[in-house]
């Protein structure tokens, strides 16, 4: 089983003039040119032969999408704040992340730095609020 | 001639699907949701609708970001779902109903919104997980469909403001549509939730009770804000709203709300839930 580099998750993001959202990347034309080959690897987890493919040989895999050297890094090392930071849009990293069994709640908490449990409790607090 | 009956507005979150297939509605993290539709059921049993136009966004099932239309209409004969990556089951396929798709993209582009158009046409669990909530345990759809595609994926995206009037150029086209057929609108998606990034798990209780006291009386309100704003507030997929937003156009001027279920959490999100009911133009002049 794959595990998500827990330390990345930690990681202050970099600050940009054109991400005005704390903690929140939008996904414009930047991003979208940057991160093309990887979502675009992503996307074709559409398909369950390609995922089984991706799992027997991950390098050759992300070399037919041309993923830059930080793309295949932040990949192998399951970042996914580091996927962001290349390009990655969510809707496509969910179909990585189901590969692996994770749901958006772990990506979620993989990315905030909580436990899962902490994570859900979070969510919990949420509907306490007023 | 055609009645538009009114809209249903849910969240469309794919957990809720993979919920229905184990059988999870009476479980207590999923009841207060799913209990949420049994007005929805009521509701649908009186209006009889046998055409569903669901505004929804696409999450990398039919659209990917080789071509990424802002605003794109399916004029299929049929609708089917495909694997999506993460395991859900397949949801059954749509009968779709051409003529209407066709009659609504003349009057959309008529009005100057410029769309793109679909003879073919993947749609995903954000149309599917809607319909099974709705039509639950249905052998198949009781309504034929004609999906409208809103881009929430990449910026920009259009503007609150546009997307109503998109929907208000689709009640026109409905209003317009010489047949007898009963239109159910339907908004999926939201309310506020953040999947990505260190705000994961982001939600805003009261700008989504902004937009559904708003929605149905004063839709106008939900425009005071342009995406990025909503995306600032509900979270980057809290801005599925827009597909609500549209949806409210294409119910017609006036509406009365039915119902409407709010729950914190559904998986990451503010999951909602309402009815509107369209009010015929006639019926308010007999009552002025």
């Amino acid at each position: 089983m794959a595990t998500l580099n827990q330390s990345a998750a930690t990681r202050k993001p970099e600050p940009h003039s054109r991400q005005p959202i704390e903690g929140t990347t939008i996904f414009d034309g930047h991003e979208a040119m940057k991160g093309y080959g990887l979502n675009a690897m992503c996307f074709s987890f559409n398909d369950a032969a390609n995922r089984k493919a991706f799992l027997e040989d991950e390098a050759a895999y992300c070399a037919r999408f041309h993923l830059t050297p930080a793309q295949i890094e932040v990949v192998a090392k399951r970042d996914v704040l580091g996927m962001i930071r290349e390009g990655g849009n969510i809707y496509y990293l969910a179909k990585l992340a189901g590969i692996f069994g994770l749901n958006v709640q772990d990506v979620g908490a993989l990315q905030t730095g909580m436990s899962v449990e902490d994570f859900k409790a979070k969510l919990l607090a949420a509907a306490k609020e007023d | 001639m055609a009645e538009t009956v009114g809209g249903i507005l849910t969240s469309h979150v794919p957990a809720i699907g993979g919920a229905i297939a184990r059988g999870a509605q009476n479980e207590p993290y999923w009841k207060p949701f799913f209990d949420g539709f049994l007005p929805v059921h009521k509701w649908l049993k009186d209006a009889k609708p046998d055409v569903a136009v669901v505004f929804y966004n696409d999450h990398g099932l039919n659209f990917f970001l080789d071509k990424m239309p802002t605003f794109a209409v399916g004029a299929a004969k049929q609708y089917n779902n495909a694997d999506e990556g993460w395991g859900l089951p397949l949801f059954k396929s749509f009968e779709g109903m051409p003529e209407l798709s066709w009659h609504i993209i003349e009057t959309l582009v008529a009005d100057e919104f410029d769309v793109t158009t679909c003879q073919e046409m993947l749609v995903d669990h954000a149309l599917s997980i809607p319909a099974e909530l709705s039509w639950p345990k249905a052998d198949r759809w009781p309504v034929k469909l004609v999906p409208i595609a809103i881009n929430t994926v990449q910026h920009p995206l259009p503007s609150p403001k546009r997307c109503l009037a998109l929907g208000r150029s689709v009640a026109k086209a409905l209003a317009n549509w010489p047949g007898s057929e009963r239109i159910v609108v339907m908004g999926t998606g939201g309310l506020s939730h953040q999947l990505d990034g260190t705000r994961a798990g982001h939600i805003n209780k009261e700008y989504d009770r902004f937009c559904m006291d708003n929605l149905g009386p004063n839709p106008d309100a939900l425009t005071q804000h342009t995406s990025l704003e909503i995306v600032d507030l509900a979270g980057s997929q809290g801005i599925e709203i827009l597909n609500w937003i549209a949806a409210r156009g294409a119910m017609g001027e006036n509406v009365t709300e039915i119902s409407r279920n709010y729950h914190i959490p559904i998986s990451n999100t503010a999951a909602a839930t309402m009815v509107l009911e369209t009010l015929p133009a006639k019926k308010l002049g007999l009552a002025a």
